[in-house]
């Protein structure tokens, strides 16, 4: 199959560790002067600029981590000033406070061409029809997808999430040919299709898929409910976007654009990195990247890296789908979940009506996710009046969609029911079979 | 009269109700009324008992959530017309009834039944110069 970037794509592994330190010995020396997170971690360290000549010293440099997106929000550790930023996006945090990254215009045009040299590799041209059916707006999804199908010069269909009526109908009236979206939802739509008996009216031919974690069998379910190919992307706004890794018509892991980012696999305990090969946790830093630049970031996504040749030429390291996470962050219908913003909802409910003990149990039924949250009965809460009950039900559900973006199914237990440890106490039932 | 009423909070789980009246059975808590209300997903059990402070407090020790609320018992006549009588008056004075169930009578010719109403006292005045705030404690707590 073509490429996008031929010379990029294939450049062989002594030419990118090349490139690779001249633009990270940029990317350090540039983020020292300009943010000031960095700079003091650096300064911990000991560390300056010139202490860093190229790759061989990346595992000198500190960490980043998704807390320093709160700490430094809304702008704090960006390294252009706002007139060069282009565009923000946002997704949920930690602590419900949304984290926000900002583009440049070369950042938007690198974010294109990586996703543009998926589509290209997957066999999609300017002759291909591309619906986006990633939510559009804060989230990287939807845009991401769009300009990446731009790149290309393909049609784009910009339908969105939501309303699959209308998702079917403008798939078999415009003609789409490939779909971009959550892989349920992929799925979702495939059942609509199957249902509607509407199958040999599709043009469609591939997919690209991402945002939430899937196995090979949904894989396997989608691409025989649509008739395609279903391919698996990696992204995060904290680096990019989707297009960070890319599958190519091979499907034997992600493609990691080397030439913008360097894939490291550590022990997210001892933090040491692990030889190549190895499981563990992985870590990038972006190293073109202007607006929103990060070094050494941790992902908590496990993961291998593999460098072996593949077989469409391209020279870039492939990643295995992560298997996992390293902290207890769970991805539910595409969206960042953390535990600990349920206990703040639940904290920061009638003053203490409510006990922080909950329960969360995350399931996949009929391709959706499902998320139910048992809550302790107090005596401050309990009425002999249902409606009373009813209303404080409603208000944590409330409270919690508004929190996290989800919808949740609140479940009022017994007291003391849910299961106290010492220490870490195990709130959280993923019953999805994901890896 | 006013009474005083047990209500617990009933987790949708199979059995949870059966603990609740195997608790109050092995504390010899005598029963004269219970409605249970319930919801898609838990239920409130409300009863009038013989000693309400006590079953309270054994429920409580068995890890049972609830809590003791004033309502109303009103003796309606048992005829056409004792319900209306009552709910007439009622509702000429705005009090609004939350919910209702029905309690043993002991008395021949009379239907008690328990109201619970936002203003407690006041609809008792209202009932207690009536033929239906003929309600003696005995009636309920069988001292």
């Amino acid at each position: 199959m073509a490429m996008l970037q031929e010379r990029e794509e294939t450049l062989s592994r002594e030419e990118l560790e090349k490139l690779q330190s001249e633009r990270l010995v940029w990317q350090v020396k540039r983020m020292y002067e300009r943010v000031e997170c960095f700079r003091n971690r650096m300064d911990e360290a000991g560390l300056t600029p010139d202490d860093i000549h190229g790759i061989e010293d990346l595992s000198k440099l500190p960490f980043s981590y998704k807390k320093d997106l709160r700490d430094y929000y809304p702008y704090g550790l960006f390294a252009e000033p706002l007139k060069n930023i282009r565009r923000i996006h946002a997704s949920s945090g930690t602590t419900g406070k949304r984290i926000v990254v900002g583009y440049t215009d070369n950042d938007l045009a690198i974010w294109a061409d990586c996703f543009a040299r998926m589509l290209t590799a997957i066999g999609a041209t300017d002759e291909d029809i591309v619906q986006v059916s990633y939510g559009y707006g804060l989230f990287t999804g939807g845009l991401g997808a769009h300009d990446g199908a731009g790149r290309i010069g393909a049609t784009v269909v910009p339908m969105s999430s939501g309303n699959t009526p209308l998702q079917i109908q403008n798939m078999v009236d415009f003609g789409s040919t490939v779909l971009c979206c959550t892989p349920s939802y992929a799925l979702y739509i495939g059942e609509e299709i199957e249902r509607a008996g509407l199958k040999d009216q599709l043009k469609l031919k591939a997919g690209i898929f991402g945002a939430e974690p899937w196995t090979e069998e949904m894989r396997h379910e989608i691409e025989a409910k649509l008739g395609i190919k279903a391919y698996d992307i990696y992204g995060l706004s904290e680096i990019l976007g989707p297009g960070v890794g890319c599958e190519c018509e091979y499907q034997e892991g992600m493609h990691i654009w080397e030439d913008h980012f360097i894939p490291e696999i550590i022990d997210p305990d001892t933090c040491e990195v692990l030889p190549k090969g190895a499981t563990g946790e992985l870590v990038l830093t972006t190293i073109t990247k202007e607006g929103f630049p990060t070094i050494r970031y941790r992902t908590r996504d496990i993961c291998s890296l593999d460098y072996t040749p593949c077989k469409c030429g391209r020279t870039h390291v492939r990643m295995k789908k992560p298997t996992g996470r390293s902290d207890d962050m769970l991805i539910i219908r595409g969206v960042n979940v953390f535990p600990s913003q349920v206990e703040e909802v639940l904290l920061s409910i009638g003053g203490g009506e409510i006990t922080p003990n909950y329960f969360i149990t995350v399931d996949r039924v009929d391709n959706n996710d499902t998320f139910d949250l048992d809550v302790e009965m107090s005596e401050a809460f309990f009425s002999d009046d249902v409606k009373s009950i009813a209303t404080i039900e409603k208000q944590i559900a409330e409270k919690l969609r508004s929190a996290l973006g989800l919808g949740v199914k609140v479940h009022l237990v017994n007291p003391k029911t849910i299961a106290r440890s010492e220490g870490k106490a195990k709130r959280v039932l993923d019953k999805r079979k994901l890896s | 009269m006013i009474v005083n009423q047990l209500s617990a909070f009933v987790e949708n789980k199979a059995g949870r109700l059966a603990e609740i009246a195997e608790t109050l059975a092995a504390n010899n808590v005598d029963l004269s009324a219970v409605s249970l209300a319930d919801s898609a997903d838990y239920g409130v059990i409300r009863m009038l008992v013989n000693d309400p402070e006590k079953a309270a407090k054994v429920l409580k020790e068995s890890g049972v959530i609830c809590k003791i609320t004033k309502v109303l018992a009103v003796a309606m006549e048992d005829a056409p017309g004792g319900f209306a009588r009552v709910l007439h008056l009622l509702k000429n004075q705005s009090h609004e009834i939350k919910y209702m169930y029905a309690c043993i009578s002991r008395h021949e010719g009379k239907a008690l039944m328990v109201f619970s109403v936002e203003d407690v006292e006041a609809a008792e005045a209202l009932i207690a110069g009536t033929s239906a705030g003929d309600v003696h404690p005995a009636d309920i707590y069988r001292i």
